[in-house]
């Protein structure tokens, strides 16, 4: 049987560009994306995405069960969070005056604030736009094949401070440490955009499809 | 290691095929721009602009399909632009696989558009274009305004006050061309593109005039750009964007190879 994947639509931007990615990633396997409660049963394997602001991406979470979905997904296969998906994952985020998150890893969202300076005292721009190292803080299977210090493309405002270190697996800098990617047995989540992210994010994504879940 | 700069090549794109124009006129042909798309996200371009200077409603439906090619084979953002009128246009051109939309001449008709475009699909997808030339007369204070109609037509609007406004209407970054020296290859305008580098929170891209590598590393240096942009040395096959972010980290520049 051919193996499917199910990306998580919950209407927060255009998902296409994820589907092509894991498309391109494993030609064999059978993307949909949907935010039917049974497709996502269904799928093997299941990215939770997200773009955009997170009150109305909670909003919208809330409103379609997804974090039902979420938790369902998460009790039995794997699980990739992207962006603002990641974040949502959290259990706090400052952005919109402060939104409830879904609480599944513990930890909060911050602003990267409007004064921002990098080590050296150089003024740094916020939305943190572009290719930056990700460090990786322990070895991990969706890391295989992607050297330490890799480059991925970057496009948010707000970042993730995981708060449980056992759950960290890569941090970033830009003006301050962030947590890049989190992670628990058989759920992974990213900062970065691995669709956007040419060769690493399309080897990070094959990771995620040959993946048993297993750390 | 800091956030790399980000060297992006830019596709103008009118009925279906990519051209360049010197000044905005005299065009030449660059070929395909799916082709030409592929091309430069194998070379390690950090992204792609695609400005669609097509007129007609015809050519704009073409454009659709177009960037629904690009975003099926190329796996780095992608923005396009031209002829973006209404938080329609956004939509239409988000679904077709655009990861950033830039809208120029419709913000400075309606600067609500920004607004309402950055509240609905967030300030990560929005780039302001700004075209601007100098004003100001020599000994005067450096003034520079914006103009539209390539380049024909004044505004009145001060292009660094409105990089701020805008800035503040929720726009995600700027994409700011020197139109003085568009296509003529002297170089970015360094000092607007240094006011407003300075004067906005957010990233600013240099476009316009680059005729060879040191431009894009003075971009960088001098006008302190988060990114630059370029067309003819890439199409042409002048430069390909190895040899440009080689040059770039030779002289300084954190880039990502």
């Amino acid at each position: 049987m051919t193996a499917s994947v199910a990306v998580i639509d919950y209407g927060m931007g255009n998902l296409h560009s994820v589907a092509s990615a894991l498309q391109h990633a494993d030609p064999s396997v059978k993307v949909n994306v949907s935010a039917d409660p049974a497709v996502i049963r269904a799928a093997d394997r299941v990215v939770f995405p997200g773009v955009g602001a997170i009150r109305d991406c909670m909003a919208e979470i809330h409103r379609l069960g997804v974090g039902d979905m979420l938790r369902e997904a998460m009790a039995s296969k794997p699980v990739l969070g992207i962006c603002v998906g990641m974040q949502a994952m959290l259990d706090h985020s400052q952005e919109n005056d402060g939104v409830d998150c879904l609480g599944l890893f513990s930890g909060e969202v911050k602003f990267f604030g409007n004064d921002l300076h990098d080590a050296a005292g150089q003024r740094l721009k916020v939305p943190h736009m572009g290719w930056n190292n990700v460090q990786q803080d322990r070895a991990h299977p969706l890391w295989a094949n992607i050297p330490d210090g890799e480059r991925f493309y970057f496009v948010h405002s707000y970042y993730a401070d995981c708060a449980d270190e056992a759950h960290a697996f890569g941090n970033c800098d830009y003006g301050v440490k962030f947590t890049a990617a989190i992670g628990r047995d058989n759920v992974f989540a990213v900062q970065f955009h691995p669709e956007k992210s040419h060769t690493a994010g399309l080897r990070l994504l094959h990771n995620f499809l040959q993946w048993d879940g297993q750390i | 290691m800091p956030l790399a700069k980000r060297i992006i090549p830019c596709l103008d794109v009118e009925n279906g095929r990519v051209v360049k124009g010197v000044k905005f006129l005299d065009i030449r042909d660059a070929g395909d721009p799916v082709e030409v798309a592929r091309r430069y996200n194998e070379q390690g371009a950090d992204e792609i602009t695609f400005l669609d200077i097509t007129a007609s409603h015809e050519g704009r439906e073409t454009t659709v399909h177009t960037v629904e090619k690009i975003a099926e084979q190329v796996f780095i953002p992608l923005t396009v632009g031209g002829g973006i009128r209404e938080v329609n246009d956004v939509r239409v051109m988000l679904n077709a696989g655009a990861d950033k939309v830039s809208i120029n001449t419709a913000a400075i008709f309606r600067p609500e558009l920004v607004r309402e475009a950055a509240d609905r699909f967030g300030s990560q997808c929005i780039v302001v274009a700004i075209d601007a030339k100098k004003v100001s007369l020599p000994g005067e204070l450096d003034r520079w305004e914006i103009f539209t109609h390539g380049g024909r037509k004044p505004t009145g609007l001060d292009a660094v006050e409105w990089a701020v406004k805008m800035a503040q209407f929720g726009a995600g970054e700027i994409l700011l061309t020197s139109m003085d020296q568009d296509g003529v290859k002297s170089g970015y305008d360094l000092g607007v593109t240094r006011a407003i580098s300075d004067a906005v929170p957010i990233p600013v891209i240099a476009s316009g005039g680059v005729g060879n590598l040191q431009h894009l590393v003075d971009g960088v240096v001098g006008g302190g750009a988060d990114a630059v942009l370029a067309a003819s040395i890439f199409h042409f096959g002048e430069y390909s964007v190895p040899q440009a972010k080689q040059y770039m980290r030779e002289r300084g520049v954190e880039v990502r190879l």
